[in-house]
């Protein structure tokens, strides 16, 4: 693998980076032919991100044949080649990713202003792939704004704010933050913002919803979507599936899944009256709020179109596709009739690829 | 100017007086050099040096020009004493260090000699503080040697560049390597961290480099921990030559422009951590 990053894309590349920090500890790399993508996952896998930055991004793109590649690396290390934006916007001319398969080692050469050179040789990992599925076109809601709108609206609620609740009519969305327990609720104060249609861009409600998110891990998301001043388009369904943020221009796109709490989770916090408790849920991840935010991790192999995926490369044996599902497990009446469901099982379908 | 005046009957007790009327000048190069608690002074008609070291491995020098001193005056040869630094940089920011334009404070530093306190008169706004720090015997500083007939290799920097790469270092590396070489890499910095290695290359030609003199291939590897204090000396300055003598011995000189752009010079001595085979 051998690209040249030159001038300002060297900033934007940064600081998708240290965007991608605030998700996970290791940054996912793998170069493929659309372009070169860059993940991240944090550990409760309740939250994915992904960067794809295409061949023309780059000033030179070149890519190892045959055999995919990945690996990953602690991200602390590759934030540590980019670690000053300001420097870098003063003085990195370019920047050279070289991959050395020999020694496991992946290089972030800067050419910078002066003659200095700064060399970075870091060690990485083979991994598995990392793909989140999720269609964000199906989804009902579709939102895009200038990312200005969506920094107003957090800078209202504190920084150790876990969890927000984004409900939508159809003409407004409504941001307010979540609190677990109901006793809490008397005591926590509440935060509600109220945004009309007419400040998006594109504001379009099929389904009148909320949607019950992780606020911490999309700041990284805001801070680099206002840098660049890229609109961020936001899509949801119901409860329980994943809201996606993401960020396109020509030359790259990135995408933030969050898992949502799901719907039942949120019935039982508003019913009052605790006698009355609802049905026991067909699925043991309804039961734990904390669950609701799912971790199903499979490890089927990947079948449909990539059926003539190359088989499994010499070295570490038995390397299986793992699939990241967000949101609960749909209960056996799954609207998601064109795939089958056998216990845990999850498969991919042909319109789960995160580029669109 | 009050400190004079009070001064004036005990003027013939001090073997060393020294004046200043922005304290600063003396409390800024003093802080490039502040890894250690104890300093030794040592004094003579060509002014002030200000000596601390760091387990026989590590020397820093200050050196403050007598020209420096609005009033500088001292009866011996050589006057010494060593002293709690940390105490020194108290006693003079005593008036809290702000740096409102017009406003300083200023020093009257006196010593009677072997076994007398070091007297400071600081005085801000008419407030006149007087600090008595009880000095020690000096020890003898460690000789290191380095003399300019051993040096092989010796570049001049302009510090800003340097600043950016030891600001970046990786301190999770346990040395600093530093090659010197009259071919590539030329000059070049590396670290060993837990993430991988990475190397800050400065070509010769470059723009920032001042004086490229390397007349052989030479990699020293010194402690991190021990180079760390040395930033503080480097944000200070403007100019910084290295030099690395035949042992592998580090002298980095820095060039610092006090607030009245009158130039004084630190210099940090340091051991090379291992014996690493020269190419």
């Amino acid at each position: 693998m051998d690209c040249v990053v030159t001038g300002g894309n060297v900033k934007v590349l940064a600081k998708a980076i240290h965007s991608l920090s605030r998700i996970g500890d290791e940054l996912y790399v793998e170069p493929q032919e659309d372009g070169l993508a860059l993940r991240s996952v944090n550990s409760s896998r309740s939250a994915y991100a992904c960067f794809l930055f295409a061949p023309l991004f780059f000033s030179r793109y070149t890519i190892p044949i045959g055999l995919a590649f990945r690996c990953k690396m602690a991200i602390k290390s590759v934030q540590a080649v980019f670690r000053s934006i300001a420097t870098l916007e003063k003085t990195v001319e370019k920047c050279h990713i070289e991959l050395d398969e020999q020694k496991n080692l992946l290089t972030f050469t800067l050419h910078c202003k002066h003659g200095l050179v700064k060399t970075h040789n870091l060690s990485f990992q083979d991994s598995e792939i990392l793909q989140a599925v999720f269609d964000k076109d199906s989804y009902s809601n579709v939102f895009r704004s200038h990312p200005r709108l969506l920094v107003d609206t957090v800078v209202h609620f504190p920084p150790s704010l876990e969890e927000v609740t984004v409900s939508v009519s159809d003409d407004r969305m409504w941001v307010k933050n979540h609190v677990e327990d109901e006793t809490d609720r008397s005591k926590a104060m509440l935060t509600e913002l109220c945004l009309a249609s007419d400040e998006f861009d594109h504001f379009s409600v099929q389904v009148q919803n909320s949607v019950t998110f992780c606020l911490k891990e999309l700041r990284g998301l805001l801070v680099f979507a206002e840098s660049t001043g890229l609109p961020i388009s936001m899509y949801f369904d119901e409860p329980g599936s994943p809201v996606v943020l993401s960020v396109t221009d020509s030359v790259l796109e990135g995408n933030f899944v969050l898992a949502t709490l799901s719907d039942d989770s949120n019935l039982r916090k508003n019913n009052t009256k605790r006698a009355c408790t609802p049905p026991p849920p067909p699925d043991d991840f309804m039961n734990d709020d904390m669950d609701s935010y799912l971790i199903a991790m499979d490890t089927s192999v990947m079948p449909g179109p990539s059926a003539s995926r190359p088989p499994s490369p010499p070295g570490p044996p038995n390397k299986k596709f793992c699939s990241l599902f967000f949101g609960s497990v749909l209960p056996p009446s799954s609207q998601m009739t064109t795939q089958p469901l056998t216990g845990q099982e999850v498969l991919a379908s042909d319109s789960e690829d995160d580029v669109q | 100017m009050p400190l004079s005046t009070q001064s004036q009957g005990d003027a013939e007790q001090y073997v060393l007086v020294a004046c200043l009327d922005n304290a600063r000048n003396l409390s800024n190069i003093l802080k490039a050099i502040t890894f250690k608690d104890h300093a030794i002074f040592s004094a003579t008609p060509n002014g002030l040096k200000v000596t601390v070291e760091d387990s026989k491995c590590l020397q820093a020098n200050a050196f403050i020009q007598s020209e420096i001193f609005q009033e500088y005056t001292i009866k011996e040869d050589s006057v010494g004493f060593q002293v709690n630094l940390t105490v020194l940089l108290d006693c003079l920011n005593i008036f809290g260090g702000s740096t409102a334009p017009g406003v300083s404070t200023a020093l009257r530093m006196c010593y009677k000699g072997y076994g007398y306190p070091l007297t400071l008169f600081l005085e801000e706004g008419g407030v006149v503080t007087v600090c008595k720090i009880n000095t020690q015997e000096p020890e003898e500083p460690v000789d290191f040697e380095f003399c300019s007939t051993n040096v092989t290799n010796k570049v001049i920097l302009q510090s800003e560049s340097l600043k950016e790469a030891f600001s970046e270092l990786d301190m999770t590396s346990e040395v600093l390597q530093i090659t010197m070489s009259p071919s590539q890499p030329y000059f070049r910095l590396s670290t060993f961290g837990n993430s991988g290695n990475a190397h800050y290359d400065y070509p010769k030609d470059s723009d920032m480099m001042e004086l490229f003199k390397c007349t052989k291939t030479q990699t020293n590897r010194y402690k991190m921990s021990l180079l760390k204090p040395s930033t503080k000396a480097l944000a200070l300055s403007c100019k910084v030559s290295v030099r690395t003598d035949s042992r592998g011995f580090l002298s980095l000189q820095y060039l610092v422009r006090n607030d009245d752009g009158q130039i004084c010079f630190v210099e940090y001595y340091c051991c090379p951590d291992e014996e690493v085979a020269e190419d």
